[in-house]
C-alpha cells in the first residue's frame, strides 16, 4: 500500500498558523513497568485541548499502556508502576495523593470491547450522574436524554430506556458507554480502540461522534487503523516497542513522516 | 492408508464408548434405585397429618410437624448468619485482596473446611456452645449448620465475581466509581444469580445434614420453638425413626426422607434455572 492510498485528512484537520495550542495534558519522561519489564521508554507527549490525537504503532508498542496511564487505570492492578510526570492542567497526575476516582471522573474512557453494565439504559448513564451531582429528576432525566443525544443513540433507545443495556447491539452498546462516559462531565476522554469489535458502519458512527465530540473535549484515541487514525485525529503518535519515535499533525505524520519507522508502518512494510 | 490402523481405532472408540454408557448406566442405575425406594416407601406415608402432627411416640398416629418446623428454623438462622459472612469473606477475596498472600491462605483453609467432615463441626461446635452453656440448643445446632454454610458461600461468592470480567471493574473505574460502590452495584448485579445459587446449594447441603444435630440441637419430641432448649430436625428424626424397631416410625423416617429429597430437589432445579439464566444473560 503507498501513502497515496490514504485519504488524506482534509482541510478541517489542518491547524491555521495562529491557532493556539494549550497542553490539557503533558506527559514528560514517562517509563512504565509490568513487573521488571520495561514496557514504556521515556515517553513525551503533548495532548492538545480540544484536539484528537491518535496513537498508532504494531501490537504491543504501549499504546494502550499509555492511554492506561493517563487515568490510572493500571492502578487497580499489582506490580504496575509510572514514573516521570503527567500533569493535567498543569497538576501531577502520577502524585500518590491524587485522588483516582476524581481523576477518572475528569479522564474517562471507552473501551475496546463494549462494556454495558448490567442494568437498564437509563441506569446505565444516570449512575454515573448521581455519583457526583444532586439533581432532581426531571433534570437527571435531561442529562441522560442530552447525553444519548451526544452519543447518537437516542433515538434509537428513547422507546425502550428500562431495557437492559445488554440487549442493545454491539456498536449501540459502544455507543452507550460513551454516553455513559460524557454524561459524567469529563474533560478528557480516552478511545482505547473504540471500533475494533465493530462494523465498518458503526466504526463510521462513532467516527463521526469523536469528531463532533473534540469540540468540548480532549480526545485520545489508540488504534489500529491507520485510516482511521488519519479520518479523525489531528495530532498523531507513533510508538514502536515502547518508545515514541515521532509525534506531530496527522497530515504530516502520513504524507511526509520524519523517522524512517513511521514511514515503514503508515506503508504497510511492517506491524 | 492402512486400514487395518483405522479399523483397529474405529474398535478402540467402539469399546470406550461402550464401557462409558455401562459406567453412567450403573451409576444412574443406582440413583434411580434410591429415588424409587424413597418414592415406593415414602409416598404412602405422605399425607395432611404428616405436616400438621407431632413425632409420635411408638404405637400412636402422628406427624412430623416439630421436625419440619425446627429443620427451616434452624436452616434460616444457619443461613442468615453464614450468608453475610461468607459473601464478605469471598468478595475480600476476590475484590480487594484478589492478589494477596492473604486469599491464597484463606482459599487453602477455606477448601479444608469445605471438605471438613461435618461430625468434626458438630464436635466443634459441642465443644465451644453445647459444653459452655451446659445443654443441648437450637442454637447450637444453627451455628454448626452456618459453619458449614460458610464455605460453600465463600467458594461460590470467590468464583462468581472472579467470572465477572475485569472490563467490566475497568469501566466502573473509569467513570469515577469507588471501589466499595463497583463491587455493590456491579460486580454484585454481575454475579448475582451465581451468588444466589450458592446459597441455594448451601442450603440443600445442610437440609441432609445430621451429624452436627446429632451434637448439638440433639432432638425434641415436644412442640418447641425455644432455641435454648433441643430442637428436632427432620435428619436426626430420621435417624432415630430409622432404627428403630417400630414400624409406623420406620415409615415416618422414609416419609421424612423423601421431604428432604424433595425439598433439595427443588432447590437444585432453582439454581439450575438462576444458572442458565446467568449464561443467557
Amino acid at each position: 500500500m503507498s501513502v497515496a492510498a490514504f485519504t488524506v485528512p482534509t482541510v478541517t484537520h489542518s491547524l491555521s498558523k495562529d491557532e493556539e495550542l494549550a497542553e490539557k495534558i503533558s506527559v514528560r519522561d514517562l517509563d512504565f513497568f509490568y513487573g521488571d519489564n520495561r514496557a514504556l521508554k521515556s515517553i513525551s507527549v503533548p495532548l492538545y485541548r480540544g484536539k484528537v490525537t491518535a496513537f498508532i504503532g504494531p501490537s504491543g508498542c504501549g499504546k494502550s499502556t499509555l492511554l492506561r496511564i493517563l487515568n490510572r487505570m493500571y492502578d487497580l492492578y499489582p506490580n504496575q508502576r509510572a514514573t516521570g510526570h503527567v500533569t493535567l492542567d498543569n497538576a501531577n497526575i502520577l502524585s500518590p495523593s491524587q485522588d483516582l476516582n476524581l481523576l477518572r471522573a475528569k479522564v474517562g474512557m471507552v473501551f475496546q470491547k463494549p462494556t454495558p453494565f448490567p442494568m437498564t439504559i437509563f441506569e446505565n448513564i444516570a449512575f454515573g450522574i448521581r455519583l457526583y451531582e444532586r439533581l432532581s429528576k426531571s433534570e437527571l432525566e435531561d442529562r441522560v436524554k442530552h447525553a444519548l443525544e451526544r452519543a447518537a443513540l437516542w433515538e434509537e433507545v428513547k422507546d425502550k430506556l428500562g431495557a437492559n443495556g445488554l440487549s442493545l447491539s454491539g456498536g449501540q452498546q459502544q455507543r452507550l458507554c460513551i454516553a455513559r462516559t460524557v454524561a459524567v462531565r469529563p474533560e478528557v476522554i480516552l478511545f482505547d480502540e473504540p471500533c475494533s469489535a465493530l462494523d465498518p458502519i458503526s466504526t463510521a458512527k462513532i467516527e463521526e461522534l469523536i469528531d463532533e465530540l473534540k469540540d468540548d473535549y480532549t480526545i485520545a484515541i489508540v488504534t489500529h487503523n491507520m485510516q482511521q487514525a488519519a479520518r479523525v485525529s489531528d495530532f498523531t503518535a507513533f510508538m514502536y516497542l515502547g518508545e515514541l519515535v515521532e509525534f506531530g499533525e496527522t497530515t504530516r505524520i502520513f504524507t511526509t513522516p520524519n523517522d524512517r519507522r513511521t514511514q515503514d508502518y503508515i506503508t504497510g512494510r511492517f506491524g | 492408508m492402512d486400514k487395518s490402523l483405522y479399523a483397529s481405532r474405529r474398535r478402540r472408540n467402539g469399546i470406550t464408548m461402550a464401557l462409558a454408557y455401562a459406567a453412567t448406566g450403573f451409576g444412574l442405575s443406582w440413583l434411580v434405585l434410591i429415588l424409587a425406594v424413597l418414592l415406593w416407601e415414602g409416598f404412602s406415608g405422605l399425607s395432611l397429618s404428616v405436616f400438621t402432627e407431632m413425632t409420635p411416640p411408638p404405637g400412636s398416629a402422628g406427624g412430623l410437624l416439630n421436625p419440619i418446623v425446627g429443620s427451616l428454623v434452624m436452616t434460616i438462622i444457619a443461613v442468615l448468619i453464614g450468608t453475610p459472612l461468607g459473601i464478605m469473606a469471598g468478595t475480600y477475596m476476590a475484590e480487594y485482596g484478589r492478589y494477596d498472600k492473604l486469599t491464597t491462605v484463606v482459599r487453602f483453609i477455606n477448601d479444608i473446611l469445605l471438605s471438613a467432615p461435618s461430625i468434626v463441626v458438630g464436635l466443634f461446635v459441642y465443644e465451644v456452645m453445647v459444653a459452655q452453656m451446659g445443654h443441648f440448643s437450637g442454637w447450637a445446632g444453627a451455628v454448626s449448620l452456618a459453619v458449614i454454610v460458610i464455605p460453600v458461600v465463600v467458594r461460590t461468592t470467590e468464583d462468581m465475581l472472579t467470572l465477572v470480567p475485569d472490563t467490566l471493574r475497568e469501566a466502573a473505574a473509569s467513570i469515577g466509581l469507588p471501589r466499595s460502590l463497583m463491587i455493590q452495584r456491579v460486580a454484585y448485579r454481575a454475579a448475582r444469580a451465581g451468588m444466589i445459587t450458592g446459597v441455594l446449594l448451601a442450603v440443600a447441603r445442610i437440609s441432609g445434614e445430621t451429624a452436627p444435630l446429632l451434637f448439638t440441637a440433639l432432638n425434641n419430641q415436644f412442640w418447641s420453638l425455644n432455641l435454648n432448649a433441643p430442637v428436632s430436625s427432620l435428619p436426626v428424626v430420621i435417624f432415630q425413626f430409622a432404627l428403630s424397631p417400630y414400624r409406623d416410625w420406620q415409615k415416618l423416617a422414609w416419609t421424612g426422607a423423601l421431604i428432604i429429597t424433595l425439598a433439595v430437589l427443588f432447590l437444585s432445579i432453582v439454581a439450575r434455572i438462576l444458572t442458565a439464566q446467568r449464561k443467557t444473560s
